[in-house]
């Protein structure tokens, strides 16, 4: 297979052109021991037919979730994607363009941006958002960075409920400036009590998981309400299609929000792309990462979009950009604006509805069985935490034996916590696949 | 390029007019504002912060640039000309005043002898490419 | 032409999609609603901001919108150093097949088989292709992939005892190496480059210092040129006690030609969306696996694809055998293992073109960016007249001097030819920059049409530049007010029509 339409013919014209003999000539500047001079040991050439035949063996060896039921959360959600969107998204005008540098030739990519930023902004109830960043967890990191920056601060209070990938990658983007990443402790799978005290004057922001890693749902008003009598900013980090029922980051007070978009109108794709959203108030917008659309006009007085506040970025500002992010997951947050507005507002909310309400009951019927209990409190929105009498890695193998991805076991993240398992429904499962999934996890618990 | 006799000019390209009650008043010159192009933005510093001369005050954007502003003197910022904030466009439009930037109580009025005259800041802007 | 916001579209009621009704019992008419138990004043007081349209508006909105970009499926695009060369169709297809699309990366092992393997080899394949010992997949761009490497940097030093603070970055870099570099702790150092385009020596030997950590090197770098120092470069570098940092950006101009493993780097990022074909998707996703030396794969992003007799896995090295990266490595830098659908892409690149075809695109794209570069060399100037590798910079210096039009009308008037400027105003060493990258999938003809177009715009310049720099007049909108966009920003489509974002 080949891409190349130069022909020899085309090729010799070419050198001709250029005096050479042969391409090898334009390689001269290249010091012989940095020459490769033999040929990649690689697999390939193959044909479509070839390539097709391949990769369709290595998917097949995969249980995914059109083969298995899948309760898989924390962190990636099987949620149902509309035809439209994946039609929408793969037309070539958008799958092949690049970042709009020449706006007058990208107004379909610049004003989509722009309606995304918006969407997110009536999703969030903050005033601005970016045009995206990679996904839920550098989001957060980027978050860090900017109240960091905002407030010249270092120290951050994460709680022990946040999603544990989501710290490891804080950690990691904490370490360049030096930032220090403080736990709140938990009780009872929430942020425990007496958290405000622990915000002071040297605390740059007070972050919030909502629902939290565990699926419950955290008050975070009070957190909010010390930060900014401390000068803090407050950062929640939210599931957005639990926003279609629970108070928005605007309503509940919180300067900055991220989250994972990919529950929005993507596929779960074994972890990417996925879509890290982050809006705010507007007068943090010169601290944000990343690009930003805005709406202006052209020099004939028409509505128009461009690539706005520029200098905060990293191809202006350099080594002072309020972020290094180029590319960024334009393709996804398209997707996302494509799924939010074919779902528009009572459609949002019904997702949400119906997940947390099928949620409901599953955890009803899974309490009734034997050797399964519902260990935390609380309310809950669409996940939960279920304890057996047994380790959960070992029932979510036989689950999968039975076409069911069972819930993600948190003795992999959490010592002492091998007998608990994080179970999530989303709209897209039926009443028939509930009560599947409770007569097989009955059968592998009484064997 | 206006370059009015009675300030004081630095290097970087910030003006200074010490003014009658001993505060001093600074901005970016006529030539640093046509060198940027049009201003988009100005970020100014606290009121009642302490700046050393030659410590960055600022910064001014342009869409595709963006440039630190130094303080010309050392001193107490005494206030900043919040006009600027809806109508960057000012430092453009009238560098020398309603687009000056901030106010300082200097801990030395002398130090401002030390910056160029008009005549020393008009050779420094030739000596540039500048005219 | 335009198309109002899809805010303006549709009215109320109008929805898109709807969901089967509930078919478990509806707990909402039951005490506490969907959510029993939740404190007042945690559930949303009005409904969230959003379009209310059918799908028929929604597909005619989007489809309009399409049709106001340039992309690659519609022509030649040759953006300087982004590598816009054709993304191939059955790589989408592939992606798309059920058994990637929609598996959830946290399923059992058992049930991912599949998917680990494909990581496992075209982690394989990348590590043939650079000289590497060992590649992560989890960094998702270029800038990120950067960061990961100026990480691992920082953890190789420190398991050395040693605190370096400083990263030298050529003046040409592209301004990701400097903002990663800042965003990993470190201060940017600049080093000069010289008249040939490459990295001045004697600069470098000026700035390099016990307190250095890394060099970052592009190269073939954003001139387009191949640093011929580069074995010296890296002798320096390495008796300094420093790393050797390869931004992949350019590596397609020597794909089976070369490798940066062999040229003396120690870590290096590639892009998957650029060299290895991955589509753009109007400014992302991307991929940027990061590869390293051996001695330093500790040091990688956890967790990596092993294989194990005849099974995949993925290991954290976590000494408790929790899902945490082990001490050593540089941490996470997503949530999960990085853009797999993008690597689906690349790796089906790799297998359609093979070991020969991909020396073939190397060449190739030299190939078309030498013959286009002579070419325009007689309308524009080429401030480094050498042979470059897959692009090149011109320079519209003199024809700013003689007719007053920038190098920005120049790419304003092209979009009236229906053609897509290279990069303009990069690098920043060259006045009135145009960048050049035709890649190998473009044919001679295009190039021809191409540099017919540039030398009658030079031609218009001369006898119309009142034009150009009123261009482009035959574009969806036409020249945009980017200065009243950043001074009084909009942001947001607000239903009161406020000013103010």
């Amino acid at each position: 297979m080949s891409y190349i339409p130069q022909g020899e013919a085309e090729r010799g014209r070419m050198l001709e052109a250029l005096g050479l003999r042969s391409v090898e000539e334009l390689y001269a500047g290249l010091p012989e021991e940095a020459r490769l001079r033999r040929p990649l040991d690689l697999p390939g050439p193959m044909s479509e037919l070839e390539l097709e035949r391949h990769l369709r063996a290595l998917a097949a060896r995969n249980a995914d979730a059109s083969r298995a039921v899948c309760f898989l959360g924390a962190g990636a959600y099987d949620r149902w994607v509309p035809a439209v969107v994946d039609s929408l998204v793969s037309r070539g005008e958008f799958l092949t363009a690049y970042t709009p540098y020449q706006p007058e030739v990208s107004q379909g990519t610049l004003q989509s941006i722009f309606e995304y930023q918006s969407m997110i902004c009536g999703l969030t109830g903050l005033e601005v958002a970016n045009a995206s960043l990679y996904d839920g967890a550098s989001a957060l990191g980027e978050a860090l960075l900017m109240a960091a920056n905002v407030t010249g601060r270092e120290r951050f209070l994460l709680p022990a409920t946040l999603h544990p990938f989501y710290r490891e990658v804080a950690e990691v983007y904490a370490r360049g400036p030096r930032l220090r990443l403080e736990t709140l402790p938990e009780a009872g799978g929430r942020i425990a009590a007496g958290a405000t005290e622990r915000v002071d004057d040297g605390v740059a922001a007070v972050v919030v998981q909502q629902p939290n890693f565990l699926g419950l749902i955290e008050d975070p008003r009070p957190l909010i309400e010390a930060a900014h009598a401390r000068g803090a900013l407050a950062i929640l980090v939210v599931d957005p299609v639990a926003l279609g029922l629970l108070a928005s980051p605007g309503e509940l007070g919180a300067d900055i929000a991220v989250g994972e978009g990919q529950p929005l109108g993507s596929h779960l794709q074994f972890g990417g792309p996925y879509l890290g959203f982050l809006a705010a108030r507007e007068r943090f917008v010169r601290r944000m990462p990343g690009r930003i659309a805005g709406q202006t006009r052209d020099v004939d007085g028409r509505v128009g979009y461009v690539l706005t506040l520029q200098a905060r970025e990293q191809h202006i500002r350099r080594e002072r950009a309020t972020s290094n992010v180029c590319t960024n997951e334009a393709l996804v947050a398209l997707a996302a604006s494509i799924y939010l507005a074919t779902l528009g507002p009572a459609g949002l909310r019904e997702v949400a509805r119906q997940s947390a309400l099928k949620a409901r009951y599953l955890a009803g019927e899974l309490a009734g069985l034997p050797g399964v209990r519902l260990p935390l409190g609380g309310p809950f929105f669409d996940e939960f935490v279920v304890e057996f009498e047994r380790e959960a890695e070992g029932v979510v193998g036989a689950m999968l034996e039975k076409g069911f991805l069972a819930g993600f076991p948190l003795g992999r993240v959490r010592p002492g916590w091998e007998r608990r398992l994080l179970v999530a429904v989303t709209e897209k499962r039926s009443r028939a696949e509930l009560d599947g999934y409770v007569a097989a996890l009955k059968e592998v618990l009484a064997a | 390029m206006r370059v009015p006799e009675d300030l004081r000019y630095s290097r970087e390209h910030e003006w200074v007019r010490l003014e009658g009650d001993g505060k001093a008043r600074v901005g970016i010159t006529d030539y640093a504002q046509s060198e940027l192009g049009d201003v988009v933005y100005v970020e100014l510093p606290e009121v009642g912060r302490h700046l050393e001369a030659g410590e960055a005050l600022g910064v001014v954007e342009s869409v595709k640039s963006v440039s630190d502003v130094y303080s010309p003197l050392s001193g107490r910022v005494l206030e900043v000309n919040g006009a600027l904030a809806e109508s960057p466009e000012k430092v453009n439009q009238d560098p020398y005043g309603e687009g000056w930037m901030i106010r300082l109580e200097p801990d030395d009025p002398a130090e401002a002898e030390k910056l160029l005259d008009a005549a020393g800041y008009r050779a420094l802007v030739e000596a540039e490419g500048g005219s | 032409m335009s198309e109002p916001l899809i805010y303006e579209l549709g009215g109320p009621g109008h929805q898109g999609a709807e969901l089967p009704p509930l078919d478990v019992p509806d707990a909402e008419e039951a005490a506490g609603g969907e959510l029993p138990g939740l404190p007042e004043g945690l559930l949303r007081k009005s409904p969230p901001l959003l379009p209310e349209v059918t799908e028929p508006e929604v597909v005619r909105h989007y489809t309009r919108l399409s049709e106001m970009n340039y992309a690659i499926d519609n022509g030649f695009y040759p953006l300087g150093s982004c590598t816009m060369k054709y993304n191939p169709k059955r790589n989408d297809a592939m992606a798309a097949l059920p058994g990637f699309r929609d598996l959830h990366p946290l399923t059992p092992e058992a049930g991912a088989q599949g998917a680990l393997e494909l990581m496992a080899r075209l982690e394989a394949a990348l590590a043939e292709i650079t000289g590497m010992a060992r590649f992560s997949l989890q960094p998702v761009a270029g800038a990120q992939g950067e960061f990961t490497g100026l990480s691992i940097v920082r953890a190789y030093h420190e398991s050395r005892g040693e605190e370096r603070t400083r990263v030298i970055v050529p003046d040409s870099a592209h301004g990701t190496n400097p903002a990663s570099a800042a965003m990993a702790g470190y201060q940017v150092v600049e080093v000069r480059s010289d008249a040939r385009g490459g990295i001045d020596v004697e600069d470098l030997d000026r700035v390099l210092g016990p307190d250095v950590a890394a060099l970052m090197l592009t190269n073939p770098n954003t001139l387009g040129l191949f640093d011929e120092r580069t074995l010296e470069i890296a002798r320096r570098v390495h008796e300094a006690g420093a790393l050797l940092y390869y931004d992949g950006a350019n590596l397609n101009a020597i794909l089976g030609l070369a490798r940066p493993g062999d040229m003396g780097f120690d870590i290096v990022h590639l892009n998957l969306h650029k060299t290895f074909s991955g589509p753009h998707g109007g400014g992302g996703p991307g991929s940027g696996p990061v590869g390293v030396a051996a001695g330093l794969e500790r040091f990688l992003p956890r967790p990596l694809v092993v294989k194990e007799g005849d099974r995949y896995r993925l290991e954290w090295g976590d000494p408790d055998g929790l899902d945490r990266p082990a001490p050593e490595s540089v941490g996470k830098v997503q949530a999960f293992w990085g853009n797999f659908a993008v690597a689906v892409r690349a790796y089906a690149y790799v297998l359609t073109l093979g070991a020969e075809g991909l020396r073939r695109v190397a060449e190739t794209s030299v190939l078309n960016a030498n013959y286009l570069m002579r070419r325009l060399a007689r309308t524009f100037e080429l401030p480094y007249d050498r042979p470059c590798m897959h692009e090149f910079v011109l320079s519209g210096e003199r024809l700013k001097k003689e007719t007053g039009v920038r190098v920005l009308d120049v790419a304003k008037r092209l979009l009236d030819y229906g053609l897509h400027p290279g990069s303009v105003y990069f690098p920043l060493i060259v006045e009135e920059a145009l960048m050049i990258e035709p890649t190998e999938t473009e044919s001679l003809a295009t190039l021809d049409a191409y540099a017919e177009a540039l030398e009658a715009i030079a031609r218009e310049a001369r006898e119309e530049p009142q034009k150009l720099r009123e261009a482009p007049f035959t574009t969806p909108v036409r020249r945009l007010d980017e200065v009243a966009a950043a001074r009084r920003p909009v942001l947001r489509w607000s239903p009161a029509g406020e000013r103010r974002a």
